[in-house]
């Protein structure tokens, strides 16, 4: 009896061990960190694994980031979350500005949106100017996947619905509200033969994966309204006491620099490419 | 269709080759799992103890409550937590957001009620002789708490397996406190939800099956141990 105890105490005394061992290894980091809140788009194309590690050599700043939503990378930031944002929606970063949560917003790069269908393209929209094809596809009941989670590219979208006078839609049959990510997005207009509107990135990457014959092509692009302007702001330290203002305001100011600026042109995927600097 | 089987090979690929962002990702799974098991098991542990061998009023409210929190969603638990610990939460001075000890907690309080819960009921199916046994023999607190747990050990492992189940195998509360963040809190089970979203099925697959197989020598291990038991 007795043995069999020290046995047991003998377990539990290395499986804590164990334990500590594991848990104390790889919690220390050299570089200072800046936390980003950004877009699944930044993100899915590969855009931050190719401009973290040039960031790192340049400043010995190392970045991480989180992917989500804009409506959601804001909300980190305005909870102080994060230090800086990159994101996609002119409107609600003016918003995020506004109201104090953020401070000295830059503009970085630029790509666009496309409008993606069915190469067979049922509604006729190939070529339209994008109100008007927005405006069939309502017409015509055509099946179309909506992000529906307040990203950037929905935010767009409602836009572009607004703009060729469609009342907003919401329940009717033929419109897909996926809740989801750009490329699940993508994904789901595919499967059901329907439209999406997506960001170019997204869409390259979709191809890629699809070994060049997808199931959903462009159909309308080039249009004024489809650009898709990206911007950074640094959380505003006044707000969280947390919140690493220094490090943000360098990453703002290293982004928008005529090296990274270059490093962004440079950036391909699938020889194409996809962000189109334009810092001020 | 040919990604089902390219998933297969490209698990293969993955495992001999173990290219270093995997092997981060399962470094962090690992790390993780054991943290949220450890604090698991020494919360539960004894909360499951006092509830199945106490007798004392409200007792069945609290095993219905342990009970019913066995349904809770993850996500459900993930936005609680970042409620707490985001920077703007009660807790966010401690700047668990993004990290794996916050991830920890998450899984920590998904999993505790069922540790509580098969505790409780492993306790309470002990017969009643060997309470009065050790009763006689003078033992008391402590010791007797460590001999009934030791006595019910082939339903704690149970209970541990089913916590370490469903802590392997949740994302919403990794996805949620983690924010996947590469080289970081970047887990098998979140690295899966990127790489499906990002369209590559195949390395999702891939990812799985090497999820399937770290399980399976985690059983293979403590079928070991419970052998050496035995004998």
């Amino acid at each position: 009896m007795k043995a069999k105890r020290t046995g047991i105490r003998r377990v539990i005394l290395a499986a804590l061990a164990a334990i500590v061992l594991v848990i104390s290894t790889g919690a220390s980091y050299a570089a200072p960190v800046l936390k980003m809140a950004t877009t699944t788009s930044t993100d899915n194309t590969g855009l931050l694994d190719y401009l973290a590690p040039i960031f790192l050599a340049d400043t010995g700043i190392e970045l991480q980031w989180v992917s989500v939503g804009t409506g959601k990378a804001l909300e980190y930031g305005r909870n102080g979350d994060v230090d800086v944002v990159l994101t996609h929606d002119p409107e609600s970063e003016k918003k995020f500005v506004d109201d104090g949560a953020g401070v000295g917003p830059r503009q970085v790069m630029y790509n666009d949106f496309v409008v993606l269908g069915p190469s067979s393209d049922p509604a006729g929209i190939k070529g339209k100017p994008v109100n008007e094809a927005f405006g069939i596809i309502a017409l015509k009941s055509a099946p179309f996947a909506s992000r529906a989670d307040k990203s950037g590219t929905h935010m767009a979208e409602l836009r572009i619905w607004q703009a060729a006078g469609v009342p907003e839609p919401d329940r009717e049959s033929w419109y897909i509200q996926t809740g989801q990510g750009m490329l699940d997005t993508i994904n789901i207009a595919g499967e059901r033969d329907g439209y999406a509107l997506a960001d170019r990135g997204t869409f390259i990457t979709y191809e890629a994966s699809h070994k060049g014959n997808p199931p959903v092509v462009i159909l309308v692009e080039g249009d004024e309204t489809l650009k898709n302007q990206y911007s950074v702001i640094p959380v505003n330290p006044a707000k969280h006491a947390n919140v690493n203002s220094e490090l943000a305001t360098k990453f703002a100011d290293w982004l928008v620099s005529a090296k990274t600026q270059l490093d962004i042109a440079n950036f391909k995927l699938e020889g194409k490419q996809l962000f189109f600097p334009n810092a001020k | 269709m040919d990604y089902i089987t390219e998933g297969f090979f490209r698990a293969l690929g993955l495992i001999f080759s173990m290219n270093e962002e995997t092997w981060s990702a399962v470094r962090t799974t690992m790390r993780l799992t054991m943290s949220s098991m450890a604090l698991t098991l020494l919360i539960g542990l004894p909360l499951g103890f006092a509830l199945g061998y106490h007798e004392f009023r409200g007792r069945r409210i609290i095993r219905t409550a342990a009970d019913t929190l066995l349904a809770l969603p993850t996500v459900v638990v993930g936005l609680i937590v970042y409620a707490f610990i985001s920077n703007r939460g009660p807790l966010g001075k401690w700047q668990l957001l993004f990290s794996v000890k916050g991830m920890a907690i998450g899984q920590t309080i998904l999993a505790l009620p069922i540790v509580v819960a098969l505790t409780a009921s492993a306790i309470e199916n002990l017969e009643e002789r060997l309470r009065f046994t050790l009763l006689t023999l003078g033992a008391s607190g402590w010791r007797m708490a460590v001999t009934c747990l030791a006595e019910s050990r082939y339903a704690l492992l149970v209970a541990a397996m089913t916590a370490y189940g469903r802590i392997v195998a949740e994302v919403g509360v990794s996805m949620m406190i983690g924010g996947n963040i590469k080289w970081h809190t970047r887990t098998i089970t979140t690295a899966i939800t990127l790489e499906t979203g990002k369209g590559d099925f195949a390395l999702g697959i891939a990812l799985g099956l090497l999820l399937l197989l770290i399980s399976f020598a985690v059983n293979v291990g403590l079928s070991f141990v419970k052998h050496r038991t035995d004998s």
